[in-house]
């Protein structure tokens, strides 16, 4: 569709080639524009939680290095590591089509994370019974939410892996599910990537033992 | 676990009882009466004439950007009365509560206002003004002009942009029906600590206030990640970023503060939650809580949102001193350094709001010296303003005269935000009118802005223009309700005035008020001037050209006006950074595309508007600690948002055949249009 300038040179005016977007990259460059807001959630909890990590604001309650395991942190981390590598290998059978080693890797995800749960919930409840639930100081209210703003992050992911289990079935590997799981896939690796920053925050610099 | 309330609770109805409706507040029933009618009369007509079937499938369902827009503008222009009537409330109470014998009425001491509903009338003024007026009216004027700036068919995730306008909605909704359903916060638009907290505050007023805000702010949330990804993936072939039109860019900016500084709001406001609710002790005065750290976190998303509403006025006055200016905007590039300068700058400025709090001479300093950097990205984009009207052609019609004033504005609001700056007067004038005045300069000009926006845009949305003459009646007596109602504040707060007072001691303030009370007087005026201009104007109908004001330059003119819905029947190619005026110079504004292909579009939904409302539900069940059903609600978004995953919606396909046959349509009636055109005052063709 070449027109002309009054000076005579031939111009492309219209452009019919350009509705053709790339959906999934739209889709997860979205997605990844939430994860930053998201991650400034986070931000903004870790900062209180530099705020209020001191004695004063313990109220005559324990602080973290009182009561936090570094071994036991550790284990965790791995169980997430682990976590997010199996969902990883879920991405490379992706790429070869393959719905049995997807899913297949997204079941040992989930695997992991409930157990990843499990002990930071058992955690949390063993404090809560020796009196030192979240009502107990403005430090504990801010460690509680710390934990459980990322716990509620991974049950979300649970949740979004079981309904992408059922998608796979259904539909296979079509635009809109390949888009979801490579979304899931970042939503995975920053829930991982923000139990790091907690477990060296909080575990290793607050002085676990 | 759960905080224990006082009052009454019951597991079906929470702590809602008849004791919450205000029935012996005759204001209320008044207000209450009046919304009534007025609802009614909106419904009924709806009824009388049929079109329940069309708002919901053309409007609630839209997923159409300009709608979606429109929508906004509307909640926002509805909003700015309910924070009208609120400043007027305000100002009155004060003009009749002046020294220890002045009347008293209604059972208020002085004044008609106890304090009680004093408190929450200026608190809700200013949440609805920033969060319920000026932001929607700003994201409702984005979501109409970036994608068609952009040359893109709507923005780059529809459904998301219609969900993000029903939160706002919800939030809204939240505002609203805490006037007649229990109270408002009493804490502020800031939410003062640790007075919000249970102890001292343990009604629902700052509930109402926590979710309006949180809610809503979601919305806003989601919204910047659309414009971002709008901007960046969607535009046409051939723009590059330095051919990006100078309000999308400033969006852009905008977004990019939406997308970072909210997030802040949500943590802090659901700590306040956790606080209210459950228990914890984030701000509490006891207990290991430190309320300090709530005045940061909100001012660290304060500040931020203060640019975050101001950056996209100052696109928009850039566009329209342009194009009545005839010429090109002076300094592009700086204008889009000065709006991320800001943007970015605006993050570390934050403590200036509370200089008097103690926090040690270092900080001070910092905060102080941050704070007045701000103001040369500001001068910058001034300077360019009055360069592009420096020996340009221009024509003041009315857009023109309302970006001229946000100029004058900003100077002002910009000097005495530089007084501020200096943390020694400030000391002085902290928590005074005068930094009311300071702030509502500055939110004049985004007034300003918005309001020469709706005049220039109109057109290309509703194909025809807004009445001129009503026009500039509504912007003159504007302007001089302005003056009168905020010049005399600056020399009030001078004076020793103190904000946020029902009763003032000073008589010596009594001329000061006056005038304040007349300017508010005048605003009743230019209102009823606004309504003239929206009623004359539907009335006469005169349409409007593809390019209505003669010398508009970018993309969004070259579409024709109404802008049908899929906005350019073929996506332009862009050769320069204003495309209409390097066509025009080219002599190609005329052209059409000789060929027509398919066009996907995405199919309308109501499941935006459900999520919406249910998110409305769920707030509210939470304000009144009615547990099954703020669980029952929640329950039912996620089931929704998971259900509507398993829908493939692919959208549908405009054939070429049907394309071609409504850009025939389209073409016929701008012709039309462009022959009973009228020439806009001033003259735009030259004499021979
Ligand atoms: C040159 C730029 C600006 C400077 C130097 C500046 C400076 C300040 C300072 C120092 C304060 C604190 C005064 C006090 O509470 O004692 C303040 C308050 C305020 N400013 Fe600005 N400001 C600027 C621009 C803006 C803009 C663009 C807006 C809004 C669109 C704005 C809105 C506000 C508001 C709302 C408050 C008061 C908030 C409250 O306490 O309720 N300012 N400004
Ligand atoms: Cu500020």
């Amino acid at each position: 569709m070449a027109s002309h300038t009054q000076a005579g040179a031939d111009v492309v005016l219209w452009n019919a080639s350009a509705d053709a977007h790339d959906n999934i990259s739209a889709r997860t460059y979205g997605f990844w524009l939430y994860l930053l807001s998201d991650a400034l959630i986070i931000a903004a909890v870790v900062a209180c939680y530099a705020v209020l990590d001191n004695p004063l604001n313990a109220a005559g309650g324990p602080l973290g290095n009182q009561f936090l395991s570094a071994s036991k942190g550790l284990v965790q981390t791995f169980l997430v590591l682990g976590s997010v590598l199996s969902y990883s290998l879920a991405t490379v059978a992706l790429k070869r089509g393959n719905k049995l080693g997807v899913g297949l890797g997204m079941v040992g995800a989930i695997l992991l994370a409930v157990l990843f749960l499990g002990i930071g919930m058992g955690d949390l409840a063993a404090l809560s019974a020796a009196g030192n639930g979240f009502a107990r100081s403005g430090y504990l209210s801010c460690f509680f939410t710390l934990i459980v703003t990322h716990a509620l992050h991974m049950g979300f992911g649970i949740l979004w892996m079981l309904v992408m289990l059922v998608q796979i079935g259904v539909f296979g590997f079509t635009e809109n599910v390949v888009a979801r799981l490579l979304n899931l896939r970042m939503f995975w690796q920053f829930q991982a990537s923000v139990w790091v920053v907690v477990y060296i925050y909080v575990y290793l610099f607050g002085g676990a033992h | 676990m759960q905080v224990a309330v006082d009052g009454p609770w019951t597991p079906l109805l929470g702590r809602l009882s008849l004791e919450a409706i205000p029935y012996t507040n005759p204001i209320l029933i008044f207000t209450f009466a009046i919304a009534a009618i007025v609802g009614l009369v909106v419904v009924g007509s709806v009824l009388y004439f049929k079109k329940v079937g069309y708002i919901w499938r053309e409007w609630l369902c839209s997923v159409d950007h300009k709608r979606i827009g429109v929508m906004y503008i509307i909640l926002g222009l509805v909003m700015l009365f309910r924070g009208f009537i609120d400043g007027v409330m305000i100002r009155t109470q004060q003009a009749i509560a002046i020294g220890p014998n002045s009347p008293g009425y209604l059972g208020a001491a002085h004044g008609y206002l106890p304090p009680y509903h004093f408190d929450q009338i200026y608190s809700a003024h200013g949440t609805i003004m920033l969060i319920f007026a000026a932001t929607p009216l700003l994201t409702g004027l984005g979501n109409v002009i970036v994608p068609l700036q952009v040359g893109a068919r709507d923005m780059a995730f529809p459904y998301l942009n219609a969900v993000s306008l029903w939160l706002t909605v919800a939030g809204a909704l939240l505002c609203m029906i805490s006037l007649f359903v229990g109270e408002f916060s009493n804490a502020t638009w800031v939410g003062l600590m640790p007075f919000a907290e249970m102890s001292s505050n343990p009604g629902v007023g700052v509930d109402y206030w926590m979710w309006a805000l949180q809610v809503s702010s979601l919305g806003t949330t989601f919204n910047s990640i659309n414009m971002i990804a709008t901007i960046v993936k969607m535009r046409a072939p051939g723009m590059g970023w330095f051919r990006v039109p100078v309000f999308t860019w400033a969006t852009m900016a905008t977004a990019i503060i939406g997308l970072t500084a909210f997030p802040v709001l949500t943590a802090a406001l659901c700590m306040l939650g956790l606080d209210r609710y459950v228990g914890t002790h984030f701000f509490t005065a006891g207990m290991g809580g430190n309320y300090m750290l709530y005045i940061n976190l909100f001012w660290t998303w304060g500040h931020p949102e203060v640019y975050f509403l101001m950056l996209p006025a100052f696109g928009l006055i850039s566009e329209i001193v342009s194009t009545f200016s005839s010429k090109a905007l002076f300094g592009y590039p700086t204008m889009i350094a000065a709006s991320l300068g800001i943007a970015g700058v605006g993050w570390v400025v934050w403590a200036h709001h509370f200089f008097t709090m103690g926090m040690g001479p270092n900080l001070i300093g910092f905060f102080s010296a941050a704070t007045m950097i701000v103001g040369i990205p500001t001068g910058v984009k001034a300077f360019n303003w009055i360069f592009t009207m420096y020996r340009g052609r221009i024509t003041l019609a009315t857009p023109m005269l309302w970006a001229i004033t946000a100029i004058v504005l900003l100077l002002l609001g910009g000097i005495t935000g530089m007084m501020l700056s200096a943390s020694v007067v400030d000391y002085t004038v902290h928590d005074s009118v005068f930094v009311v005045a300071h702030f509502h300069c500055m939110v004049l000009v985004i007034g300003a802005g918005i309001f020469a926006a709706v005049t220039y845009w109109w057109p290309k949305v509703f194909g025809f223009k807004l009445n001129e003459t009503l026009g500039q009646w509504f912007f003159w007596t504007f302007v001089l309700a302005s003056v009168l109602v905020f010049i005399p504040m600056f020399q009030a707060g001078l004076d020793g005035e103190t904000r946020r007072l029902d009763y003032l001691f000073d008589t010596s303030l009594r001329p000061l008020m006056l005038a304040e009370v007349t300017g508010m007087g005048m605003y009743f005026v230019s209102l009823f001037c606004f309504l003239a201009m929206l009623v004359v104007s539907l009335v006469k109908r005169e349409p409007a050209g593809q390019d209505p004001w003669g010398t508009a330059r970018s993309l969004e003119w070259l579409t024709h006006t109404p802008v049908p819905f899929y906005n350019f029947a073929v996506t332009p190619q862009v050769h320069a950074l204003d495309e209409l005026a390097w066509r025009r110079a080219n002599g190609l504004e005329k052209a059409q595309p000789e060929r027509y292909v398919p066009i996907h579009m995405p199919s309308s939904s109501g499941l935006p508007f459900i999520i919406g409302m249910l998110s409305f539900v769920c707030t509210f069940a939470l304000v009144w600690r009615i547990w099954w059903l703020a669980g029952a609600s929640l329950l039912a978004v996620i089931l929704l948002v998971i259900i509507r995953s398993f829908d493939k919606n692919e959208g549908y396909v405009l054939s070429a055949d049907t394309i071609a046959e409504m850009e025939r349509k389209l073409h016929t009636v701008s012709l039309i249009a462009e022959q009973s055109k009228v020439l806009p005052v001033g003259g735009q063709v030259e004499a021979h």
